[in-house]
């Protein structure tokens, strides 16, 4: 396959940034979209260029690194699959492929398309735990919990918090990353005891850190690479309105 | 009050608490309104519509429910430029490309049109009733019903939508909400935390068909009385 | 004689890790408050360390090269985690998963340390179920096990097929729970580049901001490697891209011994290499293996279809080498007879470097029993083959379309190709009983160390060990060495070994962007991957691994003369990271091959071609070779080998026989 990407590139945070077009010969379908990346870098080294630096590391869709906004999408156009995950045969031979990194004011770049989504982590330590420390816990099977409500939460905490929800939002928000974390604790006995503060502080420190509100348009469902659904997110406003009024 | 509700309505969640509130509530006034208006394909000269706008306009409930919708009117609109003040804070870079239609419904997108659409429409609709009836008086004589005197408030119908530009302005009008209901019905109830696997989809297919015909009965209004099927 | 120190406690097994908390020396709470400790890496090992110590009042630092903690690659195991809790009431016990571990390790581990470990694997269960991680359970309630390999009790713990990815969570929002509260600060996207060591001790760190390119100093009164496995030297594993054995190799070069190198496990089940240009390899979970049938074709270079051989022309080479475990033999044997079969010519796939995983009999098998069960009489074959599908999609389903979506092969058509690929490295640093390296407040966790899986680790022991580690065996442990520090005030980065320790990785960065040579570092890391799969993989002879450790060096020159490093070192350029690690990975290597070639027999995950009985199976050397090889590095690419003599006196030493 043949080629042309057109790929934001920006020298450090505080640069300005601009596309750039590459044409890439000879791509085996076969190739993840990260390895068709290696293999432009690995030519863009050998003509003596800087290569594209772009975030990756588990390559197997799980470990929420690779971010990249491809035709349009976040993680491109095969519904349910880290970049990562994505190989060329879901793209025409000849096709002009745009690549951008992911935009919110909570994610500024930090070169070409990598980003910093540490905000996500800051979000976490406001509150995304069950405050206990490590020693002294009761025997695991003394919490019953029923498989129906083991999988509701794991249905939430298989989030991988790469940030596509904030990315495909219009608005930046980040309501589908933090409802996931607030749904898997509220569907557990362990997270119930703190579960009014953990979602006012959670909701504050996400507002703090510059995501945007929701408008309900659901793009982060579409587009998030584990396909959690927005229903968490209507859990987190429960919980909240819970919290605030009783 | 303000102890009790304190700081709720502040963070961004509360905010699409207030947008999802403040839309049931004028959802609920819709349909009130589409009721009593629908009295008029009764085709009996406005009898009843005379009376029950007669009804509405004195009532003492019903007018401090007037100021009411109104706080309610202008608290969805103040929200809803927050909310975009919001999102553009939040999302100053745009992308190069974006594939809207790929993730979203193209209304969900564009609520913030449809509502300023629905806005202007509702300035021109004010105008023509509303605000005669309250302050300056409709212009055309009172109807005797019953032995009683009644404001001609259906005599202001046939004359208001005899103008061709008026019914087109209703029509588009009455689009632009039935997009706009088709996102927020079932968004209201998102916002307010009702999602559940077994209910959402019986929201949602509520909330299409209020959007559809809802709409639709307002528009056929104005074109019933345009073509002269109501006389 | 061993002439380095375990510091097994003495005492009975049984009670040794007991008495042995009870009696440590412990740090006063206030004094806690003026220690700091120094944590690398942020997987289980490290956020579960971090976490607990935090907890506990000490000052905590944690560096990760990610961008945050929660990437750690511990998050990409699958399968489970073992705990001896005997909930299914099927005979499990402390000493049994210890029994277990020591056998499947190929009786190379240590027994103290094993004990221990089994010990505490339950209170790991309880911990992550109050930490909320939502295990799978049962319809009653409680929690739910399966079996894995090596073992003959239901004892692994599971969340989906992402255990890994829910118990590295726990262990993250336990740790962001503590950088929220300020009792750890988190120091993403920065990598350590030295130790610094004064008076003998790990006294701090040097390390890179990988945004700004900035070195920073770092003091610690103790230094905690939780940095990870150096598969990646192999470059094709089923490791992140990232994962690098940097941390742990600059504690060798500073003094800390590196045992049992040779180690490495490789599984059997991996998606094939398809290209030169693949990045990375995928598992494929071993499970498979209870129905897929393994074969190649009895011809040469066949160049056929799978589906176009005939059943006479197939070749089940398990089934006929190893009739009583056939395909399910373990690990290392499948692996190895898989690579014997595709250098003997027979392998399948464009590459050649494949087998056949063939699921066409079972979907026959499990099509014919639903056909009864559903009372179908006279099936048609089409008929069987769907209700078969069914069957198979139920029980392997994301498998199966995982499958598809990288190989873009239907495998229920066709059979699946797969091959062994590098996944976990059971060597590492030295460490005694309290997970201490021989240099002083210098200490390793996780697969990091070598301490607990001998030549070959069980499935689902590395996410028990990671944790066992950070959550009930350091917090102990580390007072021994603390309890004595806390008169030692904050030491001041400005002094000189400090500067030279920054020094030192200045000019190292220097040298390395200097060279502008005219390879990419890919091109070497490749290169080396090939040497050490080819000579120091799956089997090893003595003169591949002498070739290898020459061809090793060679490399090594070329390298430091021809790799090119585009971009600024003040900037983020993930080519120089990438240098840094594979110029380790270039000396790490050639240690490798050293200890593979000093280790005259065949054990666990070394198997040495020479050492082999006339059936082909591992022959051990228990008279000669029950020892740690721990190795200290004299400089130069120069080691000398420190023994450290394994005891066996619970355990009765046995041959392992898969036939």
């Amino acid at each position: 396959m043949n080629l042309t990407l057109k790929i934001w590139r920006q020298k450090n945070k505080n640069a300005e940034g601009k596309f750039e077009t590459y044409p890439v010969k000879d791509v085996s379908p076969d190739m993840s979209f990260l390895e068709m990346f290696d293999y432009l870098n690995e030519e863009l080294i050998n003509k003596g260029e800087e290569p594209i630096a772009f975030d990756s590391d588990c390559r197997e869709g799980i470990c929420g690194s690779c971010s990249m906004w491809i035709n349009g999408r976040a993680h491109g156009p095969v519904p349910g699959v880290t970049t990562c995950q994505l190989h060329m045969r879901s793209f025409k031979d000849g096709e002009t492929i745009t690549v951008e990194p992911w935009r919110a004011k909570a994610f500024p770049v930090i070169k070409d398309l990598v980003v910093d989504r540490s905000s996500f982590d800051k979000v976490i330590a406001a509150g995304g735990f069950v405050s206990i420390n490590t020693g002294g816990a009761q025997d695991g099977n003394t919490i019953l919990i029923s498989k129906d409500d083991a999988s509701e939460a794991f249905s939430a905490s298989m989030c991988i918090g790469c940030g596509a929800c904030v990315a495909a939002c219009k608005n930046s928000s980040a309501m589908l990353f933090v409802s996931s974390k607030i749904f898997h604790f509220a569907s557990l006995p362990q997270g119930k005891v703190e579960a009014k503060t953990r979602v006012q502080n959670m909701v504050a420190k996400m507002d703090e850190e510059g995501f945007g509100d929701c408008s309900n348009t659901y793009a982060c469902e579409a587009q998030c690479p584990k396909e959690i659904s927005v229903e968490k997110i209507a859990k987190m406003n429960r919980e909240y309105l819970t919290a605030k009024l009783t | 009050m303000t102890t009790f509700l304190s700081g709720i309505f502040t963070r961004s969640v509360g905010k699409k608490i207030a947008m999802g509130i403040t839309g049931l509530f004028l959802i609920s006034f819709l349909i009130v309104h589409c009721a009593i208006n629908a009295t008029i394909f009764v085709n009996d000269g406005g009898k009843v519509f005379n009376e029950a706008a007669h009804f509405m306009g004195t009532n003492i409930f019903i007018r401090i429910m007037e100021i009411v919708l109104f706080a309610g009117i202008i608290w969805h609109i103040v929200q809803a430029l927050i909310l975009t003040l919001d999102s553009r804070k939040a999302n100053s870079v745009k992308y190069a490309k974006f594939d809207g239609k790929a993730n979203s419904k193209w209304y969900s997108r564009w609520m913030g049109l449809l509502g300023t659409l629905i806005l202007m429409f509702l300035v021109v609709h004010l105008l023509d009733f509303w605000a005669q009836a309250r302050f300056t008086g409709l212009g055309i004589p009172p109807v005797m019903i019953d032995g009683k005197e009644y404001e001609n408030m259906y005599g202001k119908m046939l004359e208001v939508f005899s103008v061709g530009w008026v019914v087109v302005v209703y029509i588009l009008g009455m689009i632009s909400l039935a997009y706009h209901l088709m996102h927020g019905f079932q968004s209201a109830f998102q916002s307010l935390g009702l999602n559940h696997k077994k209910y959402t989809p019986v929201i949602k297919l509520t909330g299409t068909l209020f959007s559809i015909f809802i709409p639709l009965i307002f528009a056929l209004m104005p074109i019933a009385i345009y073509f002269g099927f109501l006389k | 004689m061993s002439d380095i120190d375990s510091k097994i406690p003495e005492g009975p097994l049984a009670t040794k890790w007991t008495k042995y908390r009870s009696t440590v020396p412990l740090v006063n709470p206030s004094n806690k408050r003026n220690i700091e400790i120094i944590v690398i890496g942020s997987g289980l090992a490290g956020s579960s360390a971090a976490a607990s110590l935090a907890e506990q009042g000490y000052r905590v630092k944690v560096f990760c090269f990610q961008d945050s903690p929660r990437r750690a690659h511990s998050i990409a195991a699958q399968g489970g985690i073992n705990a001896a809790k005997n909930y299914q009431n099927d005979g499990d016990s402390v000493y049994r998963l210890f029994y277990d571990t020591i056998k499947g390790g190929d009786y190379r581990s240590r027994e103290g340390n094993v004990y221990r470990l089994a010990e505490v694997s339950g209170n790991i269960i309880d911990q992550c179920v109050a930490q909320g991680v939502p295990f799978a359970r049962e319809y009653g309630g409680l929690l739910s096990n399966r079996s894995f390999g090596g073992t003959q009790v239901q004892r692994t713990f599971y969340v989906a097929g992402q255990t890994g990815q829910q118990l590295l969570l726990g262990a993250y929002n336990a740790l962001e729970r503590q950088v929220g509260i300020g009792s750890v600060t988190m120091y993403s996207r920065h990598e350590m580049l030295d130790i610094v060591k004064i008076d003998g001790k790990a006294r701090g760190i040097i390390a890179r901001d990988l945004v700004t390119g900035k070195l920073e100093r770092h003091f610690g009164h103790a230094v905690l490697l939780c940095s990870g496995g150096y598969g990646n030297a192999f470059y094709l594993s089923t490791n992140a891209m990232g994962s690098n054995v940097t941390a742990a190799w600059k504690a060798h070069k500073a003094g800390a011994y590196f045992a049992n190198p040779c180690y490495t496990q490789i599984h059997p089940t991996c998606i094939p290499v398809s290209s030169g240009h693949q990045s990375k390899l995928t598992l494929m979970s071993e499970s498979l293996r209870n129905d897929g049938r393994i074969w190649v074709s009895k011809k040469k270079d066949d160049t056929r279809k799978a589906n176009d051989i005939p059943e006479d022309e197939r070749d089940y080479y398990l089934e006929r080498r190893y009739p009583a475990f056939g395909n399910l033999v373990p690990r290392d044997v499948a692996s190895r007879a898989a690579k014997e079969r595709c250098d003997a010519g027979h392998g399948v796939g464009a590459s050649k470097m494949a087998v056949y995983l063939d699921f066409a009999s079972s979907m026959k098998r499990y099509g014919t029993i639903e056909a009864n069960k559903r009372n179908i009489h006279n099936p048609s074959a089409e008929e069987i083959d769907r209700l078969g599908k069914e069957v198979l999609k139920e029980k392997y389903g994301n498998l199966f379309d995982m499958y598809k979506q990288i190989t873009n092969e239907d495998p229920y058509e066709v059979p699946m190709r797969i091959y062994p690929a590098v996944h976990y490295t059971m060597g590492g640093l030295w460490v005694d009983y309290n997970l201490m390296t021989n240099v002083p407040g210098l200490y390793a966790l996780g697969e990091a160390n070598f301490s607990d899986h001998g030549a070959n680790r069980l499935g689902a022991s590395a996410l028990m060990q990671g944790l066992a580690d950070g959550y009930f065996v350091i917090p102990y442990t580390i007072g021994v060495y603390l309890s004595n520090e806390i008169r030692t005030k904050a030491i001041s980065t400005d002094e000189p070994a400090f500067v030279e320790a920054e020094k030192k990785v200045q000019d190292n960065i220097d040298k390395l962007m200097s060279i502008k040579g005219t390879k990419s570092v890919d091109h070497f890391h490749k290169t080396l991957g090939l040497i050490l799969w080819n000579k120091c993989g799956m089997s090893r002879n003595e003169t591949g691994l002498k070739e290898a450790i020459e061809e090793i060096k060679a490399l090594r020159e070329k390298f430091w003369s021809d790799v090119r490093i585009p971009g600024d070192a003040n900037e983020l350029n993930t080519e120089l990271e990438k240098a840094g690690r594979v110029a380790d990975f270039l000396e790490l290597g050639e240690l490798m091959c050293i200890d593979a070639l000093h280790r005259n027999e065949s054990c666990g995950g070394h198997f040495r071609e020479e050492y082999q009985t006339e059936e082909g199976e591992a022959k051990r050397d228990d008279e000669n070779f029950a020892y740690t090889a721990a190795w200290e590095n004299k400089g130069n690419n120069a080691w000398d080998l420190h023994k450290e003599n394994l005891e066996f006196k619970e355990i009765h030493i046995s041959k392992r026989s898969y036939k």
